[in-house]
């Protein structure tokens, strides 16, 4: 079943017409990679899923996007329960600059857990998931800013994983990591595939080859390609989509 | 080398002493004010115990013999002062807060001029308008014999530490990362869970400094509370009562002593006291300005 249906999206900023027509179906619990060229609109049609560009004055927004059936666009739509179910990870690892336990109970308690002891357990779980339990449960209290660049990645996805979303919206999360990291984090992503559903974007096709099994082709706001990676990646149906992929532009 | 490579290379070499020069000037000039002020005011212990000077409830400097008791003052200076910091932080965080996170572009500009306008009205003149108009409204709210008391001074500096407080808070919570409330805002936090489980606690070393900074400008000004306190030398029973602060004290007396008088030399004693508090209160403001950057 499709977790998030876009049908005929449109986005603006001010006069710039940054996602023209956007049509794709993301399937749950897939990988859903998106790649393109700097400036096509990757970052924005991401921050579609979590209405993260009402931040931005003059954006205009027109089409449907439904998640699980509800059209988020719509205003009467709930941002933060909208946001509980799409976490989003970015560019460059975020933690606040408050201690490990900290950052993982955020979101539970803005989402009203207030017992210790549902929380203690839930800053375990999260960072089971993450694979940070074993190395971080004696310094819960360290601040989260003492971590490696990859920790703090993986507590960010932890953060999220905390308030137990649906989805996972992630904007080149491995881009501020070198190879070694990235790779573990690819790891992770894999395994969580299993209960989230993933839409990743990243400039690095290897990448995108790698960890997903659908991807798009995006180019100055248009959505060029989308469907099975392998296809995608083998036998792409449109010329631009090959030229990329190929490495003739980009 | 060819010549201009080599006029360059003098030139950078005058500059950098010059830069040297003026950074050692005002170090030293700290010292010898220290120093000036502590051969005068040490005087005074030759003839007055500093546990008495601390601790006498008594300051009749002209009396035969003199009382050089400034437990009256330092109260009177703790007394103004925690009014003036009950009052300015709350107000002063909170304008901070507003302008840094919730006010629209045009009218945070508007804000932060008028910010600015009130930093800088130079304080007699703010003590004038108190005189003028506070004074009376508190002697009448309250019904007060006078309205001179420590609680009208309190507001007076309250007004004049809340520029202080409001920009430098203001800075620390604007120098935020957009990244930390973007990812509070993407976990589904409103925007004021935002702003007081992570905007203010990563600003709040920045938050305390402009605090600390604040509550320093209060404790070294004159003008206004001479004016608007009421000038007696009395151990406060309450905030509506006159008092008169260390400040105060130097600044009326200093004109009325003959140089070299114990009187004098107690005066000077009251600077190393201000001196020192001021002191340590910059020290912390700055501990924490540091913090911060780490
Ligand atoms: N706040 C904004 N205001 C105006 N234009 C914007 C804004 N944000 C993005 N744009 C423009 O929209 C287009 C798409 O931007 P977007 O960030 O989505 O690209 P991207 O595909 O994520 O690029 P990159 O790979 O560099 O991250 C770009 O041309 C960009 O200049
Ligand atoms: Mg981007």
């Amino acid at each position: 079943m499709a977790q998030i249906e876009v049908k005929k999206l449109n986005l603006s900023y001010g006069d710039f017409h940054a996602l023209i027509d956007i049509d794709l179906s993301i399937e749950t619990r897939m990988i859903t990679a998106m790649i393109g060229p700097s400036g096509c609109g990757k970052s924005t049609l991401l921050r579609v899923f979590n209405r993260m560009n009402d931040l931005i004055e003059g954006v205009n927004i027109t089409g449907q996007v439904l998640i699980e059936g509800n059209d988020i666009l719509n205003h009467k739509a709930d941002l933060i329960v909208l946001r509980k179910e799409v976490g989003m990870v970015f560019q460059r690892p975020n933690p606040f600059p408050l201690s490990i336990y900290d950052n993982i109970t955020f979101g539970p308690r803005v989402h009203g857990t207030k017992n210790k002891k549902i929380l203690d357990e839930i800053v375990r779980t999260s960072l089971e998931d993450v694979l940070l339990w074993d190395e971080l449960k004696d310094k819960l209290h360290r601040s989260a800013l003492r971590l490696s660049l990859e920790q703090q990645q993986r507590l960010c996805i932890a953060r999220l994983t905390a308030v137990k979303p649906k989805i996972l919206l992630m904007d080149e999360p491995c881009s501020a990591l070198d190879p070694v990291a990235t790779q573990n984090i690819e790891e992770l992503f894999n395994k969580l595939k299993n209960e989230y559903t993933i839409v990743i974007v990243t400039h690095n096709m290897q990448q995108a080859a790698r960890i997903s099994q659908r991807a798009g082709f995006m180019l100055l706001g248009e959505l060029v390609e989308f469907g099975d990676t392998r296809r995608i990646f083998t036998a792409p149906a449109d010329k631009r989509t090959e030229d990329y992929i190929t490495g003739r532009f980009g | 080398m060819t010549r201009d490579k080599r006029n360059q290379r003098i030139r950078e070499f005058f500059i950098e002493k010059t830069i040297s020069a003026s950074g050692i000037a005002s170090v030293v000039i700290v010292v010898l004010i220290f120093v000036f002020l502590l051969k005068d005011g040490l005087s005074l212990f030759k003839i007055e115990s500093i546990q008495d000077f601390l601790s006498g409830k008594l300051w009749y400097p002209i009396s035969d013999p003199p009382k050089f008791g400034i437990l009256p003052l330092i109260l009177g200076s703790i007394v103004v002062t925690a009014g003036a910091t009950a009052i300015s932080v709350p107000i002063g965080v909170a304008s901070a807060i507003y302008i840094a996170e919730v006010s629209s572009p045009r009218i945070k500009e508007y804000l932060k001029a008028g910010v600015e306008l009130l930093a800088a009205i130079p304080s007699v003149v703010l003590g004038f308008i108190g005189v003028v108009t506070l004074v009376p409204f508190v002697k009448q709210f309250f019904n007060l014999p006078t309205g001179l008391t420590a609680f009208s001074g309190s507001i007076m500096l309250a007004f004049m530490a809340m520029p202080t407080i409001v920009s430098i808070a203001e800075d620390a919570l604007t120098a935020v990362p957009r990244s930390y409330r973007e990812g509070a805002l993407a976990l589904g936090a409103t925007k004021w869970q935002t702003i007081y489980k992570v905007t203010v606690p990563s600003a709040a070393s920045g938050i305390v400094a402009a605090v600390m900074l604040g509550v320093g400008r209060v404790i070294g000004e004159t003008m206004a509370v001479m004016m608007i306190t009421g000038n007696a030398a009395v151990i406060p029973k309450s905030i509506f009562q006159p008092v008169r602060t260390l400040t105060a004290t130097i600044a009326a007396e200093m004109g009325e002593t003959v140089r070299g008088s114990d009187h004098f030399y107690a005066l000077f004693a009251i600077g190393i006291v201000l001196f020192l508090i001021t002191f340590f209160i910059n020290m912390i403001a700055d501990l924490y300005l540091h913090r911060e950057k780490r």
